[in-house]
């Protein structure tokens, strides 16, 4: 019996050990550098998280693992060496793949509606409440129902 | 005026469902390449089965060629390649292949497995001309019109209503 018991707290502290070292195995994998220059890699990565990854759409070239986000990376880092500007390099991304390329999208005409179609339907929203509240608060009482008491409502629900 | 009040809301489902369909039918995949109408960017590269000899742009102008950019990795590319083939057989315009982020072994076993319907292949082992041209989901295929410029742009695998339709029409208008 001893021996089972033993077997079993030495599995336990085995998968204790494992859970803890895992992650750590896989961070060190994320984060594998590519150059080894802090300050270069810190602008890089600034510069990735305003590109969009074109093969994962909803992901940063900074988050993505793909192959062609990890060249675009490789192209920004290039870039920066030879000391182009981040407007440069973000010209670059968008003469190849578009506006769609950028997180943040130029306000221009064609982007009018999304930079400021969710603020006009917000303020639509309020001046039709504020009409509709008005309007109700000139109505006489008796055009509304009378509050129903809280303790009424469970006798007028059906039974069971 | 009063009585036709109750319609508003009917308006306004109306344009809401007119901005939703034409939402669902769009393909986000498919990202309208800034390249069409602009001159195809520059390259010079080796072919696949011959690394001492290079190919640039300039050395295509003056004709109107298709680029199909495909891999050996690519399943997609697998999968149009007869279609590939036949645009090739149908003799409009040649077919030049870009082999993306390949190894010369392994895209030449490609061709020799599956047919070559390529011109050339020109060689682009570090994707370098792929970011050039915007590449971003193998199989793409491009047009480039007599002065270079880029005339259409297809992202992901042929179909034959794309060769039908749109890439045989534009071919014969171009050549005309």
């Amino acid at each position: 019996m001893p021996d089972a018991v033993n077997a079993v707290t030495l599995l336990r502290r085995l998968l204790l050990a494992l859970s803890i070292a895992l992650p750590l195995v896989a961070s060190a994998k994320e984060a594998a550098p590519a150059s080894d220059d802090p300050v270069l890699e810190a602008k890089v990565m600034r510069i990735s998280a305003e590109l969009r990854c074109l093969v994962c759409q909803n992901q940063t070239i900074a988050d993505s693992h793909a192959d062609l986000a990890q060249d675009l990376r490789g192209q920004v880092r290039e870039m920066l060496r030879q000391g182009q500007s981040e407007a440069q390099i973000l010209d670059y991304m968008t003469q190849r793949y578009g506006d769609f390329v950028l997180y943040r999208p130029p306000v221009k005409s064609t982007t009018t509606l999304l930079w400021y179609g969710p603020a006009a339907l917000l303020i639509g929203g309020v001046l039709v409440l504020i009409l509709v509240l008005r309007r109700r608060s000139k109505l006489p009482d008796d055009r509304f129902e009378p509050d129903a008491p809280d303790e009424a409502a469970p006798s007028d629900a059906p039974a069971r | 005026m009063k009585s036709l009040k109750f319609l508003i809301p009917l308006a306004i489902f109306l344009v809401l469902a007119g901005f939703l369909a034409v939402g669902l039918n769009l393909n986000p995949r498919e990202v309208p390449s800034p390249l069409i109408g602009k001159p195809a960017p520059a390259f010079e590269l080796t072919k696949l089965d011959a690394a001492d000899q290079k190919l640039k742009r300039d050395d295509l102008l003056g004709k109107v060629w298709v680029l199909n950019v495909w891999a050996s990795w690519c399943a997609p590319c697998r999968e149009e390649h007869p279609l590939v083939m036949e645009l090739a057989r149908r003799k409009l315009a040649p077919v030049y292949g870009l082999n993306y982020k390949d190894t010369r072994p392994a895209g030449m076993a490609f061709l020799t497995q599956l047919g070559n319907p390529y011109e050339a292949s020109l060689f682009d082992a570090d994707g370098r001309v792929g970011i050039d041209w915007g590449v971003y989901g193998v199989p793409e295929t491009f047009v480039v019109d007599k002065q270079g410029t880029i005339r259409f742009k297809h992202i992901g695998p042929l179909t034959p209503e794309v060769l039908d339709k749109k890439i045989t029409p534009l071919l014969k208008e171009l050549n005309a």
